[in-house]
Formats: C-alpha cells, structure tokens, sequence
C-alpha cells in the first residue's frame, strides 16, 4: 500500500479486521447481536463471532438472497443479526430481498459488505464491489458507512449495532493506514475534520481518505491549503459540512473507491447544488469495470491517488 | 413443536369459508382490482389455520413473543389475509372495502408496518421461505414454543430463493417451520404444467429434507388434520402441497385463469356471491 505514505501515515490493520474484532467484542455483550453468513465468514472475518457463539451464528450457505430473508426474519422476532458477505455479492445478488425483506419494512437488520473496492487486487472484477454504496444509498431509511481505518470501523461497527433500522458498513480487505487513534470521535452522520484548510475541500472515505491526505500534504508544499474531510457516512450525509466546505473555500474534490454514478460524488454534488452550487471534481472508478492484478498498481491505473486528487483540487484553485 | 389440536366445528369452519369468500369477491370488486383467484384457492388452509385452531394468535397483542406466525409469501393474496385478519380481529370489517385505497392501510400487497397481524411485506415473490426460517430459527435462541406456517404460490416457487431456504431449513433441522404450497395449477400467464411439472413438486419437498404431504385442500377435514400434524411434526422442517382450485367457489372463475388479478366488475358480483351462498 503506497498510500498515505506522503502524508506520514503508519499502517494499521484492515478494515475487515476491525470489523471482525468489533463484532466479536459485542458479541460477548450483547446476546440479541446474531450473524449470518453465506459461508464466508472467513473472508469477512465474521468467523471470529462465530468461533465464540456457535448458537447465534448461522451459515446458510450459499446463498445470498436466503441470507438476507433468514435475517429479516431474525429481525422481526427481535434479534440484531448482521449479514455479512463480499459487498459485492451481498448487494448485486439479494438487492431485491435487501429492499423489500429489510428496507421496506424497515428491519433492523445490519448489512456488511467485505472485499469492497478494486485494491482487492488479483481476485478481478466479479469479486470487486464498486456499486455497492450507490445500490445501498438508492434504499431509503438504509444508514451507509465506508470508514477509512482499523479504529474508526470499530466504532462504526459499535454504532451500527446501536442504531434502530437498517445500516450498510462497507469495509475492505487489505491493511490500511491509520488515519485516527482508538479514541476516534465517531458518530454516524457527522463527518470527520482531519485537516482545515481555506483553498480547497476534500472529501474522501474509505481507502481514499489516506490519498486525500497525501494530496493535501502535496498541495500545502505549493501554499495551497486543504480542507479533509473524512465522509465515513455516505447517508445520511452531513450537509452542514459541506455546505461550510462549499462556502469556505473555492471547491470540492471527492474521493472514492467506487463507481462514478450513485456514490459519495453524487451524493455530494447533489447535495451542494441544493444550495452552495460550488465547483466539485471527482476521484472514482468512473463507469467501467476494473480488471485484475496488483491492487497498489489498479489504483495508480484508475486514478485513484493523492496526485490525482491534488491535480484536480489545483485547477479548482486556480480556476 | 408439539401442541394439541381438538378438532374443530367443521360445520362452522365451512360457513366461514364462505363468508371469508365472499368478503375476497366484494372487496377485490369494489377495489377494481387485485387478486380475488389466488386468494380464493387458499381459503379452507387459512380457515383452518387461524379458526381450526391450529394457530395460536392474540388479536389484541399482535406482538406476542410466542405467537405462531403466518407469511403469506404470495402476497398478491392479500385480500384473503385481509379477511382472515378481520375476522381474527385484528382489523375492522368494515375496513376490507377501503383495500387499495390510497388512505387505507390495506395496501394491494401486505405490509407489516401497517396493519397488525400482517408478519412480513411480500409482494416480490420467493421471499417469505427465508423469512420465516429466521423466524423459526429465533424461536430457538429464545426458548419459545411457537410455529411459522408459509404459504407460497405454484408457480413462485420456481424462484431460486425458495429452495435455497428449503435447503438451509432442513440443515438446520427446524421442526417449526410449515411450508403450504397453494397447488392452484396456475401461475399468472400460463398453467404451472406449462412452465414447471407440479406432479414432482412432492418429490421435490422431499428430496430437500422435508416432510411432505399432498392434500385437497378444499377438504377441510383432510387440510386440518394435515396441518395439525405439520404443527406437531418433530423432526424437521414439513411441507404441505395443498391441490386446490385457483377461483374457487365461482365456476366462471375457476374456469379462466386469465381473472388473475382481476376483480369480480361489479355487475356480475352478485352471481358470483350467490354461487358461493
Ligand atoms: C418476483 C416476482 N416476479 C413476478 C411477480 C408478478 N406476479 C404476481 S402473481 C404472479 C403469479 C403467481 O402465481 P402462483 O405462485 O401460482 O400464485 P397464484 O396466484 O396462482 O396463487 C406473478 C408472476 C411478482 N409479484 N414477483
Ligand atoms: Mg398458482
């Protein structure tokens, strides 16, 4: 992983693994929490859940569609069950139970997509969820979150598990930079501040928060300062947030590991042109399919750098 | 789950059958539309059900932890939920005539945030199977005694969905799961022996790890013993292929299956409600 590394991050564990750690701590506490699985708990680190509460953990095989309807009718008699598999398969292949089984109804179900983004690398596109947050934004009531690091996915993870409704937590497979320490403030909705700025605004999550930072870093060497902001919640979006952003400074440029159409730069953009229209750019997968090979390369290939970022935040600068 | 199931006023149960019928054909007629056929075909199985005493409910704590629980998977039926619903007492009667009204809760397929007694919103076909194994399966981690009866269409279950929650059930071992396939001989476009072989679906059931019965389910003796004995069944998860007539009661109904979805117009309703008697 070369990002971050302008910015001087340290490498902390990947976000599957804080997941995986949350969700086996709360386990220990909260006999409602139940997880099921379409058997690959090991991949999605649900696994270590259910080592410790074989009673509550259930492994429908595979079988997204049932997976999603088995924890809808968890739900509703009053379980908290977590649904966890590739992102990918979780939302393309059950998005219609995932609407009418969880959302319509408003289930408190909570959705857990692993293996998000291209860095997943050698594995190729049909394991690459890059739609995921557009097809969960599209449901309504569901909460969204792509935290960036080990800490913040702990925290996310608590809170999902407190929130009453149904959440979608996008987590990723390979170690990421730490961008915060365990004492992490989150809160779902509530954007992160990582560095203020008056030039221009980033706004980034996931993998793509340690790249926004190299590329703040890259700019304060011009004289250009960045505002950060780690958007770990893609809905409900934090509109105070970038409405400051939009009138602070010249522009935005959003940053993330996803297809271009539905994610967090349509979520940002049509926020903004609500009522701040500003100047927005955008760092994303665009509209295609990836391809397979070494994740760290796939990411300089598709543009998804901290040099990108800041080239397209410098011409937002310079107008 | 085992439970004793005294047998019913089969008398009783036949005069409301048809009332239960005739509140489908008036409110589907005054709707001007929904799905009077398919609610008509699963009337004796939801009579018993609910008035045979095989299901243990309480209309006035719809919540209740340890109640049974009945999906209607195939919920463009829900003019016979309704129904059943009202009669319960769950709803008014006098609401059924609001259905598919834009100020009514009874919406054109059920929905659980609206109307009490309702356990799943169906209306995309091949869901309810998996619903009500997690149901089923809750009922374990909680240490209650309780059943879930789901009833599912012909033809919806050529869905994927529903084997992949008639596969994991039987893994599981759940003995309070009651799968009814409403064996009406057609889906909306076709007969069910155009589309899949329904002589096999038995079999099918049955080589997924399923106790399986096929019954007339119009019979209501027959359909009541055989739920019963689903409800009692100990050792996995049962299925009940009920062969039944889609439209039944109306024999202009029961002869053109092209009435799926279609109300009664208004000015044949009272043929059709005299038929029934
Ligand atoms: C997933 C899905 N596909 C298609 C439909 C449209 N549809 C509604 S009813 C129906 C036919 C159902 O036939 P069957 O299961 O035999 O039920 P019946 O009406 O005969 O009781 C279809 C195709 C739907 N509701 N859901
Ligand atoms: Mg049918």
């Amino acid at each position: 992983m070369t990002l971050g590394t302008r910015a001087g991050l340290t490498m902390g564990k990947a976000t599957r693994d804080a997941f995986g750690r949350a969700l086996q701590e709360i386990g220990a506490s909260n006999p409602k929490v139940v997880v099921v699985d379409g058997d690959v708990a090991n991949s999605t680190r649900a696994e270590w859940f259910g080592k410790d509460n074989p009673e509550r953990f259930f492994n429908v095989g595979i079988a997204e569609s049932n997976l999603i309807g088995v924890a809808a009718g968890l739900a509703a008699s009053g379980k908290i069950p977590v649904a966890a598999s590739f992102a990918a398969f979780l939302l393309c292949n059950s998005y219609d139970q995932i609407r009418m089984s969880v959302a319509f109804p408003k289930l408190n179900v909570k959705l857990v997509g692993s293996h998000a983004g291209i860095s997943i690398g050698e594995d190729g596109p049909s394991q690459m969820g890059i739609e995921d947050v557009s097809l969960a934004c599209s449901l309504p009531g569901m909460v969204v979150m792509v935290p960036a690091d080990e800490h913040s996915t702990r925290k996310a993870t608590q809170q999902m598990i407190e929130h009453d409704g149904p959440t979608y937590l996008r987590v990723g497979r390979g170690d990421v930079p730490l961008i915060y320490d365990e004492n992490v403030d989150f809160q779902i909705g509530k954007a992160n501040i990582l560095r203020d700025g008056n030039d221009v605004t980033l706004v980034a999550n996931g993998l793509m928060v340690s790249a926004a930072l190299d590329a703040a870093e890259e700019l304060a060497a011009e004289g250009i300062t960045a505002r950060v902001l780690d958007m770990h919640t893609v809905k409900p979006i934090d509109e105070a947030a970038l409405r400051a952003a939009a009138v602070d400074t010249k522009g935005i440029v959003v940053a993330e590991e996803h297809l271009h159409h539905g994610g967090l730069g349509s979520v940002v953009a049509s926020t903004i042109a609500q009522t701040n229209p500003c100047k927005i750019a955008f760092v994303d997968v665009g509209d295609q399919f990836a391809k397979s090979g070494d994740g760290d390369a796939l990411l300089e290939e598709f543009g998804l750098t901290g040099a990108n970022i800041a080239a397209k935040a410098r011409k937002i600068v310079q107008g | 789950m085992t439970g004793i199931h005294t047998a019913p006023d089969f008398d009783r149960l036949a005069e409301l059958s048809k009332s239960l019928r005739r509140d489908v054909l008036t409110m589907t007629s005054e709707a001007g539309s929904g799905h009077p056929t398919s609610s008509m075909s699963a009337v004796e199985v939801m009579a018993s059900l609910y008035f045979g005493g095989i299901m243990k409910y309480d209309a006035k704590n719809p919540k209740m932890p340890d109640r049974d629980r009945f999906i209607l998977s195939k919920g463009h039926a829900s003019p016979i939920l309704y129904a059943v619903l009202a009669e319960a007492g769950y709803i008014q009667k006098d609401q059924l005539n609001t259905l598919r009204r834009i100020d009514s809760p009874l919406e054109g397929h059920p929905n659980m945030l609206r109307v009490p007694g309702v356990e799943a919103s169906t209306g995309s076909l091949g869901q309810g199977l998996s619903m009500g194994l997690g149901h089923a399966l809750n009922a374990k981690l909680d240490n209650l005694d309780y059943n879930v009866f789901v009833m599912m269409g012909d033809g919806e279950i050529q869905e994927g969905q529903v084997w992949e929650a008639a596969m994991a059930a039987a893994n599981f071992g759940v003995s309070n799961l009651v799968a009814i396939v409403d064996l009406n001989g057609y889906q909306q476009t076709a007969p069910v022996t155009k589309v899949t072989d329904p002589s096999t679906y038995a079999d099918k059931w049955r080589a997924f790890g399923w106790h399986t019965v096929e019954i007339d389910g119009h019979d209501l003796k027959e359909t009541h013993a055989a739920l019963a004995a689903a409800a009692d069944y100990s050792n996995g998860p049962a299925a009940i292929i009920a062969h039944t007539k889609k439209g039944k009661g109306v024999s202009f109904l029961e002869e053109d299956f092209s009435w799926h979805g279609r109300g009664v117009p208004k000015d044949r309703l009272a043929e059709a409600l005299e038929e029934i008697g």
